[in-house]
């Protein structure tokens, strides 16, 4: 589903295919990704994507898209300038703060399948721009910016432990939320929630990751 | 130790070093054992069942002698797995979820996660004049019970009962206001998708007014027993020190960051909910230390009292003015009522859809068990929360439930500063500086 283009809206329960409502498909996940968004990006973001051209020669070969949704601006890196365009961001735009590292697990998204989604503030200058960068599964590894934002630390091993994603250089890459000898990584769609169902009066109400799914 | 094999308190040989087991008892014995190794440094686990680690912390600590070299934060003993279970749940149940996370700042957990799911449904400005003056009410309200729990507990922890008391005797009437407007105490699921659960009950700016008034007296007790006293201030002052500098590049927010003097406060540089129609003044300290931190504590609760009254003057000329968005398709069908039997559902409610209109049955049955559709998508939304940032960033897929929701929560990244504040510190100043941290540590593991 692309997000310059929207989907034709069928009302809020458009029923899709067979037009089979009931749910009993099982549970289905579409894929999420956004086109790119074309200049003028519209509020500040057109002066933060000038700076950094301006800052970052190699600019063109780093971002792989920008995207702007929602008034929200988000750069998609590829991981082998991610150390750079960071560097870049805090010491000569003024995103002082990491707000974190979270994971996004997209099965269908082939070659890319799991995303680590950076939310920069740059508290002198009142802005906020997201970073991601997409990595394959069978290669899930990312630089860590840990020298960059101290902060990064608990963070990305947060999505290590939740996501299994990989992060290069981090000074100890650890489970944080999980036990030390935990098998698997639970954040991610191919991992279980489990659960069990529960019977009342003859009549079964299966654990939730078994329910009717209405998508 | 003694010579007798104790099965509590022993001691064994590791490739580490002797390990010793502490159970209570044994004090003298294990110091003089100690005493007669040749190594000074000692590894102490502090935590996770601890009762000044604020809840399930796990600290531990490496010692020489009464000085700590080097702390080490174990965390992951709340995991409750919220953010995997939110994705198996329609967006509206999601609320049920997440104010369970930072259970002393439920509302700010609602409101967070609300915020971003507005965003993805683009609902933002339709939400209603009144939703937001509530919400925004609710969540001072919140932000006085949690410093409550922070100077409260702090206090105590450092040995001064009385300010426990007194705390927790002035969140009990901020508790009574949200029993009275939401029928719960805390965990409440009373800011939802579109607006809040129900309107006011009759009576409420009445009663808000009034304990405003009463908050507003107590609140000088408080002040008396700490601000200024002397033990208080050699046990607080020039201890947890953490600059500008540290702050930043640990992501640290809220108290913590402003008691270096950075105004940082998302109320006032990125507002949400209407706070900029608010006059109120963002509290800050200079000294970097738990002192300032507390005193920023004790300042922000007259300022929630400021906004609260003022919310209380809009709230009397909206009365009868819808408090969830018009938009049917998102507005959660059922209706809430009082009676003989306590809270339930509307009677007119159900009598409308089991008597009078199949098309309604249908539609409340549909948004019930489905849930609406949201635009695929991701938002990052964040609210100034008791100890900073809180952040959700919501990814939808399009359907019914969230495809990823993650926080960020201020606690967790508040805690990483621990060892920044502790190292090189004495064993007795951890203590201090925990909890001028304020984690919660439902937040922190989710």
């Amino acid at each position: 589903m692309s997000q310059d283009q929207p989907e034709d809206k069928q009302g809020m329960f458009g029923a899709h295919g067979t037009g089979d409502t009931s749910g009993y498909g099982g549970l289905v996940r579409s894929e999420v990704s956004a086109g790119s968004a074309q200049r003028p990006f519209g509020g500040y973001f057109d002066q933060v994507a000038d700076d950094l051209e301006r800052a970052y020669p190699d600019f063109a070969d780093a971002i792989e898209r920008v995207v702007v949704d929602r008034g929200e601006l988000t750069l998609h890196i590829k991981r082998d300038r991610l150390v750079e365009v960071a560097l870049i961001l805090r010491d000569k735009l003024k995103f002082e703060m990491s707000m974190g590292v979270s994971g996004v697990h997209y099965p269908d998204d082939k070659n890319r399948e799991l995303h680590a989604v950076y939310h920069l503030l740059s508290v002198t200058n009142n802005q906020r721009i997201r970073l991601e960068v997409s990595v394959p599964d069978t290669d899930p590894h990312i630089p860590s910016l840990v020298e960059v934002w101290g902060g990064s630390n608990w963070n990305e091993r947060e999505t290590y432990d939740m996501f299994g994603i990989i992060f290069d250089g981090h000074p100890g890459l650890t489970r944080i939320l999980m036990p030390d000898d935990w098998q698997g990584h639970p954040q991610r769609k191919d991992y279980a929630l489990g659960g069990i169902g529960v019977e009342y009066k003859g009549a079964v109400t299966p654990p939730p990751s078994e329910r009717r799914s209405y998508k | 130790m003694s010579t007798y094999a104790d099965p509590y308190a022993s001691s064994r040989e590791t490739t580490e070093g002797t390990v010793f087991s502490v159970t209570g008892g044994d004090w003298d014995s294990l110091v003089t054992e100690i005493g007669q190794a040749k190594e000074e440094r000692v590894v102490v686990n502090m935590g996770p069942q601890h009762p000044s680690t604020h809840g399930v912390l796990r600290l531990v600590l490496e010692l020489e002698g009464e000085t700590v070299t080097e702390v080490r934060c174990g965390i992951g003993y709340l995991h409750t797995g919220i953010e995997k279970n939110i994705e198996f749940r329609n967006w509206t149940q999601g609320t049920t979820f997440v104010t369970r996370m930072d259970y002393l700042a439920p509302l700010f957990n609602e409101a967070a996660y609300c915020l971003g799911v507005e965003k993805l449904l683009g609902i933002t400005n339709d939400v209603p004049e009144k939703a937001n003056v509530i919400r925004v009410m609710m969540m001072e309200f919140n932000r006085i019970s949690s410093h409550m729990v922070a100077l409260g507990t702090g206090a105590l922890e450092l040995g001064a009962l009385s300010p426990m008391i007194f705390c927790f005797r002035e969140r009990e009437k901020v508790l009574d206001i949200f029993e009275f407007i939401s029928g719960l105490r805390m965990n409440m699921a009373y800011i939802r998708p579109g607006g809040v659960a129900q309107d006011l009950p009759v009576g409420a700016v009445d009663k808000i007014l009034a304990t405003v008034k009463d908050l507003r007296h107590s609140f000088k007790d408080n002040e008396k027993l700490l601000v200024g006293n002397s033990i208080w201030m050699k046990r607080t002052q020039g201890i947890g020190y953490l600059d500008l500098a540290g702050a930043t590049t640990l992501g640290v927010t809220g108290p913590v960051i402003r008691a270096t003097g950075l105004p940082l406060d998302l109320r006032k540089i990125q507002p949400y909910s209407g706070y900029e129609n608010y006059k109120f003044d963002v509290v800050t300290a200079d000294t970097c230390d738990v002192y300032g931190r507390f005193l920023i504590r004790i300042n922000e609760l007259e300022q929630s009292l400021r906004i609260i009254e003022q919310c209380a003057e809009k709230l009397k000329s909206l009365e009868g003015a819808p408090v969830m968005v018009a938009d049917k398709k998102i507005a959660w069908p059922a209706q809430l009522a009082i009676g003989a039997d306590g809270m339930g559902n509307s009677l007119n409610h159900i009598r409308e859809i089991m008597g009078t209109s199949m098309e309604s049955l249908i539609h409340h049955f549909k948004l019930v068990t489905e849930g609406f559709r949201v635009p695929a998508g991701q938002v990052y939304a964040a609210v100034e929360s008791p100890r900073g940032e809180l952040g959700a960033h919501c990814v939808s897929d399009g359907g019914t439930r969230p495809y990823r929701v993650h926080f960020r929560e201020p606690s967790f990244n508040n805690l990483q500063a621990t060892s920044a504040m502790c190292e090189g510190s004495m064993v007795a100043d951890i203590i201090g500086a925990v909890a001028s941290i304020d984690p919660v540590m439902g937040g922190v593991d989710r």
